[in-house]
């Protein structure tokens, strides 16, 4: 699991006003900087996503910062009334500095 | 005086006695139970089984997709994936979940899942085995197994199969280790009791390879053996040693009429 992969759930369609569940899910290790190598007794270096950003049509609607304590292959989930049609932006920034990124579009009708 | 206390004694171990059987047997687990046999879904907490219960929500997932782009991946000298010979898994592996191990006659022996997917990388396709527990074999090994998902296992033990049966019987109730403790010992005698801080399930192998909540990943049944038997103090045997697969059989069949729960999650 080299490479962190997302997956993002949410609803294709909403009416007007409606409140939505959007559910997140990437694959990473978050290794937490406070292990050790059980060979060489070495600390295993930190390398977490620190943070999390959902945008809506290029507005913030949702962030969070990230710390040593979550688990690996974060689960995140939280709820967004749907006014208008658009496309979500959902970013992870890792601590290396690559952002892994997907999107989906939502219709509001 | 010393009646009434009698009386108030016998109605308090009734109502004891009677929620223990509420909670441990005669609770209705549906298809995660099948007669005495209880998947360990039954044995873990309700957050446990919510996070199972959707796909999403289920980290064991991201090894499922991983394993289906694995499929598609041409690998080797054959210029072969997997879905060059075997097209959909959806049909073609649809059985392998539910029936291996399985009696591999060019070996003499039996095999699971995860040797004959490697015997295929190394004999069909022309590439080189995947590692045991690396992310590759356990993804493909999930994917393969869960196209079952939902299905009862259903391992056949054959004449052939026989002999290695009853090694795995003889291993699961052999006692080792310094701490001397069999297989059987938590999982047949104590099963619904408790470890410490940990329930004992019945060690059903239906949800294999599983999502484990401590090791934070993915993990397959042979490292499950080799963590059970490092608690004894028993020197474990390697990944997919001949012992470890006679046991997966015995256990599998253990398992017959349990639902595949491929990624399972546990706690």
């Amino acid at each position: 699991m080299a490479k962190a992969k997302p997956r993002v759930k949410l609803p294709k369609k909403a009416a007007k006003g409606e409140i939505i569940e959007i559910k997140t899910l990437i694959s990473h290790k978050m290794e937490s900087g406070f292990r050790k190598d059980s060979k060489t007794g070495e600390l295993v270096p930190r390398k977490i996503i620190n943070k999390f950003v959902c945008s809506f049509n290029g507005e913030q609607v949702f962030a969070s910062d990230w710390h040593p304590a979550v688990s690996a292959n974060p689960y995140m989930s939280f709820t967004f009334r749907a006014e208008e049609s658009g496309t979500f932006v959902f970013q992870w920034t890792d601590d290396d500095g690559s952002v892994y990124s997907i999107e989906k579009k939502l219709t509001v009708s | 005086m010393a009646r009434k206390f009698w009386i108030i004694a016998a109605v308090t171990g009734l109502s004891l006695a009677t929620a223990g059987t509420a909670l441990t047997s005669e609770a209705d687990w549906g298809a995660f139970q099948a007669g005495e046999k209880r998947s360990g879904y039954t044995y873990a907490k309700a957050e446990t089984r919510n996070i199972q219960d959707d796909d999403f929500d289920n980290p064991g997932f991201l090894w499922v997709d991983t394993g289906a782009e694995l499929w598609e991946t041409v690998e080797g000298t054959a210029g072969k994936s997997c879905s060059s010979c075997h097209d959909d898994a959806a049909d073609s592996m649809a059985k392998v979940g539910v029936s291996y191990p399985v009696f591999a006659k060019e070996l003499g022996k039996p095999i699971n899942v995860e040797q004959r997917i490697n015997q295929c990388r190394t004999e069909r396709m022309g590439a080189e085995v995947w590692k045991w527990e690396s992310g590759e074999l356990l993804a493909m090994t999930v994917y393969v197994k869960n196209q079952s998902q939902g299905a009862p296992v259903s391992v056949a033990v054959t004449d052939e199969l026989m002999p290695f049966y009853e090694a795995g019987e003889q291993f699961y109730n052999q006692r080792r280790g310094q701490l001397d403790m069999a297989c059987s010992t938590c999982h047949v005698d104590n099963a619904g009791g408790q470890l410490r801080a940990n329930v004992l399930s019945q060690g059903q192998a239906n949800g294999f390879p599983t999502y484990r909540l401590k090791w934070q990943k993915v993990g397959s049944l042979h490292r499950r053996f080799r963590g059970c038997n490092k608690q004894v103090r028993a020197q474990p045997y390697s990944y997919g040693a001949d012992e470890y697969v006679n046991l997966e059989l015995y256990l599998t069949h253990r398992s017959n009429g349990l639902p595949v729960e491929t990624p399972a999650v546990r706690n």
